[in-house]
């Protein structure tokens, strides 16, 4: 029996009220103990000597000035680590520290623990390499050149690491059906995560043969997995620990070389080490977004309504494989879940490059996409002679369907989150009323809650919750989620709390531990709170129902005449008639023994089953509409914003203030994205790794953020509850550039844009060239045959999976 | 090594030094007072800020042989800092948990510390005195929208109970 799970109708005490965050309190006081706070007895400190090449092969290394430091206690050379791994299945294609090659500049090429920091540094630069440079590749068109170097062997062809190529229904017949056509080519610069911690790791290695891990990772569960691989050591002998991240973004979700290297180097030394990262390190770390050069072609009815849709893009992955296969599907997978598409074709390819590897960055692969088809929209609406809002109004899906790429869309409340927007930003009366240099813009989107498919594919849950109620009346709740900042660990107890009806304060959650919790899959692709919290509501009804049966006995009534609430239990339609929370507890116990339970979540199978079909499903999908308002000054091409309005589509908000915080952190870094933020290089060394030179807004330039949360419930989540932490930041970069269009008349086909690029424009345009500032052409490509797949109507068996 | 005495969170302290080490290295390494966090270590993020005599400084960028005879304040320090009862929290601590500006945490140490130094300067700053005095601040999750509320709120708070 899972009550309250099932509608807003019956009363909620705790889920949708605004709430402390249940690790607010360490947090402002400092208590809170991230990686870096670690100190062990004996601890030995890490630094790494780095690759000053973008490209080379290792000739030959010479520690013995380093050995002889004496403050050096361990030295480690790839060879000491030389099993391969990375995050995806397809792709082990990383060294712990390089073996003998190098692939990009900051590749680690050796590790030195010593007493101190200093000395460990002092003494990584007494280390001899002689490299052999290699040609390197810095660019998409270079990596498609095949007469150049390459980069790695296992490759699909040359340095294409991924090409996929996949086309739903028949896209030319959608074509010949159109009443317009546009073609665009755009580009989305990389950028980076940019948390505010420094990754960080400490690893301690028991006599008895038992290797803990600390670790600022979003991910226990698969950095596990890779050390257990590397270290060539069973999984049950290792125990991983994701300290709270200081910010995670994404940016913490991969393995790393550091992680493996502090382990080894506790084994080798019998003391704890650990190995804080740089800030100029993490810029190379990296694994941000993608740079992504995209063309699109698009079919529309007069008015406005897609018929078909040919989606092309090229992503510069840098060095190693990441999550860059599961990044290039998602560059094609979203094109479909907020407007109907009726025939969708896509080829996307992945190149190495000599530099950082990109990966995952909230919104993953969706947000270079998604700003391609919304400003192309904005095109489309100009040219037929139809408003902005109506050309996407008009002609969203539609709830309970599926995809023409197989995706299943439960719940949409893009409509009202238009709506909302639109006459909050007072968009009708303002629209072409506005001064020159003014301009408002519109763009929506759309975002996972949570892959519907793991990374390594198995039938086990996604996500598991253990929950134990003490004699004392204390509720302690085991999940391996990761508490990134989102407030994961707060959903936790705000699920429970409301489940059991016991008061915050008496519960205590213990997460991300590989020895003392479940298996979560980790704090990426949105899936936390969806997937965590219906495995907490799982555990908790399980627990709730043995409670109820004997406080049912006592009170005399029916289990399901029962509610709970602040530490009561009692019957709903008499609440004087009601028992403590610890009596019927410990009547529970002794009538069935240790109260545990454990919950678990699977999501729900997925539609596709094609080759990609991996990548996109989810068990629904959130929405957001979103509305700037700037000004442009055309002598400096300054832009200042007056107002960003956001209306969220996020189900239930569990706890409006959080979703809130969740809404203004993505529209400000989107915003980052859109104006300035640049991941940068010159023959293969970061340009600006440093806070101070890459760009983010600060206080002065954050604009004011007015968010609108539509609340439309969805069966899947629990409580109702989607996704909010990364889906609100795609529309933000095409509203931007939407409105700059509006304020100068001048589209700006790319992000960043910044001054210059305002300056360059408005140039253009006073020169009368074309008022466009953005990529001319997208190099060329041999595509493969496409996979062709029948749309889900042609194709019955899978309708309704 | 070099002998510093100063004074931290109001009681006296001794600790041995070495050149290089800068004060956050002390506070954090020698002292314990791990809630001054290390962003960047070139003055740049802020999530360091301590009070040196009084005025906001990035702890990574001061060396604490320079320290001596100084007074600092750390976040450990900044609910003494208001005359409230026993063990409550600072009015603006209190108001970071009270509209939902801490995400992660790792930057509202210092943005506590710079926008309680705020406060004690000038009670009731404007928008743009505010956004000026928390600039040198990064945080990367929250927009910093709920942070300026939480300030705004605090001094509201202080200066209605005065």
């Amino acid at each position: 029996m899972i009550r309250k799970k099932s509608g807003t109708s019956e009363s909620l005490h705790v889920i949708g009220k605004n709430l402390p965050k249940v690790d607010a309190m360490a947090k402002v006081t400092g208590e809170t103990l991230f990686a870096d706070d670690l100190f062990l007895p004996r601890m030995l400190y890490a630094k790494a000597l780095r690759s000053p090449h973008a490209h080379a092969r290792i000739v030959s290394i010479d520690i013995s000035r380093a050995e002889s430091h004496p403050e050096v206690r361990g030295i480690l050379l790839g060879k000491d680590l030389p099993t391969k791994y990375g995050i995806l299945p397809v792709s082990q294609d990383e060294e712990a520290i390089a073996v003998d090659r190098v692939r990009y500049v900051g590749e680690m090429v050796a590790v030195v623990a010593a007493t101190t920091e200093w000395a460990a540094e002092e003494a990584s630069e007494l280390i001899d390499v002689v490299y052999e440079p290699l040609e390197s590749i810095m660019t998409v068109e270079e990596g498609l050149d095949e007469g150049k170097v390459q980069i790695h062997e296992y490759a699909d062809h040359h340095n294409i690491h991924k090409m996929v190529c996949l086309e739903f229904g028949d896209v030319d017949a959608g074509f010949e059906e159109a009443d317009h056509i546009r073609e665009d080519v755009f580009f989305y610069e990389g950028n980076t995560h940019l948390a505010l911690e420094q990754h960080a790791a400490v690893a301690h290695y028991r006599k008895d043969g038992k290797l803990t891990l600390w670790s600022s990772t979003q991910t226990p569960h698969y950095v596990h997995r890779a050390l257990s691989k590397v270290l060539e050591m069973p999984a049950s002998r290792i125990r991983v620990i994701a300290t709270p991240n200081g910010g995670g973004f994404g940016g913490k979700t991969d393995p790393f070389g550091h992680e493996m290297a502090v382990s080894k180097l506790a084994m080798l030394t019998g003391r704890p080490v650990k190995f804080t990262l740089t800030r100029e390190e993490v810029f190379y770390a990296h694994r941000g977004r993608h740079p992504v050069l995209m063309w699109a072609r698009t079919g529309f009815a007069s008015d406005g309504a897609i018929t078909s849709m040919h989606f092309r893009t090229f992503l510069d992955g840098g060095g190693y494989g990441s999550y860059g296969v599961a990044s290039t599907y998602y560059t094609g997978a979203l094109q479909t879940v907020t407007y109907k598409v009726p025939h969708y074709r896509f080829e996307g390819v992945r190149v190495f490059t000599n530099k950082p590897p990109c990966g995952p960055k909230r919104g993953h692969g969706t947000p270079q996409p998604r700003f391609a088809l919304e400003v192309q929209l904005d095109k489309a609406a100009e040219d037929l002679g139809i408003c902005p809002i109506s050309i996407r109004r008009d002609h969203l899906v539609e709830e309970n369907t599926l995809t023409a790429n197989y995706l299943r869309v439960t719940t949409c409340g893009l409509d009202e989150c238009i709506d909302r927007v639109v006459e909050a930003s007072g968009w009708r009366e303002k629209k072409g009323k506005l001064p020159p240099g003014r301009g408002l813009g519109l763009a929506c989107s759309s975002y996972l809650s949570g892959a519907g498919l793991p990374i390594y594919w198995n039938k086990m849950p996604h996500s598991g919750v253990q929950i134990k109620i003490d004699r004392g009346g204390g509720v302690a709740v085991f999940c391996g989620s990761t508490d990134v900042g989102q407030g994961s660990d707060s959903v936790l107890a705000y699920t429970v709390a409301e489940v059991l009806g016991v008061t915050l304060g008496d519960i205590q959650v213990f997460t991300a531990d590989t020895d003392m919790t479940p298996v979560d899959l980790g704090s990426y692709s949105s899936r936390v709170t969806l997937m965590t919290g219906n495995a907490a509501i799982d555990a908790a009804t399980k627990l709730r129902d043995l409670l109820f049966e004997v406080a049912a006995e006592e009170l005399d009534c029916e289990p399901d005449e029962l509610d709970a609430h602040d530490n009561r239990i009692f019957v709903c339609e008499d609440s004087d008639r009601g028992l403590d929370f610890i009596h019927v507890a410990r009547k529970a116990e002794a009538k069935f023994g240790t109260l545990g339970s454990v919950g678990s979540y699977t999501p729900p199978p997925s539609a596709g089953r094609f080759r990609g079909a991996g990548v996109g499903p989810s068990p629904c999908y959130s929405y957001a509409a979103c509305v700037m308002d700037l000004s442009v000054d055309p002598d400096t091409g300054q832009t200042t914003i007056h107002d960003i309005w956001l209306a969220y589509d996020c189900g239930t908000a569990l706890n409006p203030v959080l979703v809130v915080g969740q809404v203004e952190g993505s529209v400000y870094m989107g915003l980052g994205e859109a104006l300035m933020e640049e991941q940068i290089f010159r023959r293969g060394v970061h340009k600006i790794p440093s806070l101070l030179d890459y760009k983010s807004p600060t206080f002065k330039e954050m604009p004011p953020v007015h968010t609108l949360l539509v609340e439309r419930w969805d069966p899947r989540g629990p409580f109702g509850a989607k996704e909010a932490g990364q889906g609100p930041l795609l529309p933000v970069p095409p509203a931007y550039v939407n409105a700059l269009y509006d304020a100068t008349g001048v589209r700006f086909d790319r992000v960043p844009v910044g001054p210059d690029l305002v300056l360059e424009g408005l140039e253009r345009k006073r020169k009368g060239r074309e008022p466009r500032v953005g990529p001319k052409g997208v190099p060329a490509v041999q595509w493969q045959p496409l996979d062709k797949v029948p749309l889900p109507s042609q194709n019955p068996e899978d309708e309704g999976v | 090594m070099i002998l510093v005495s100063f004074e931290v969170n109001g009681t006296a302290v001794r600790v041995e030094v070495e050149p290089q080490d800068t004060l956050l290295d002390v506070l954090r390494q020698s002292l314990g007072l791990l809630g001054s966090k290390e962003g960047c270590a070139e003055g740049e993020c802020g999530a360091c800020t301590v009070l040196l005599d009084g005025l906001p400084v990035t702890a990574c960028l001061v060396l604490a042989a320079k320290v001596e005879g100084c007074s600092v304040t750390t976040i450990e320090g900044v609910a003494s800092m208001w005359k409230g009862e026993e063990g409550a929290l600072h009015p603006v601590q209190e108001a970071f948990i009270d509209v939902g500006a801490v995400q992660c945490g790792y930057c509202i140490p210092g943005m506590i510390v710079s926008a309680v130094s705020l406060l004690e300067r000038d009670p009731s700053p404007d928008e743009k005195t505010l956004r000026q005095a928390l600039a040198g601040n990064f945080c990367r999750c929250t927009g910093y929208n709920k942070i300026f509320e939480a300030v705004r709120r605090a001094a509201n708070r202080m200066g209605g109970d005065l």
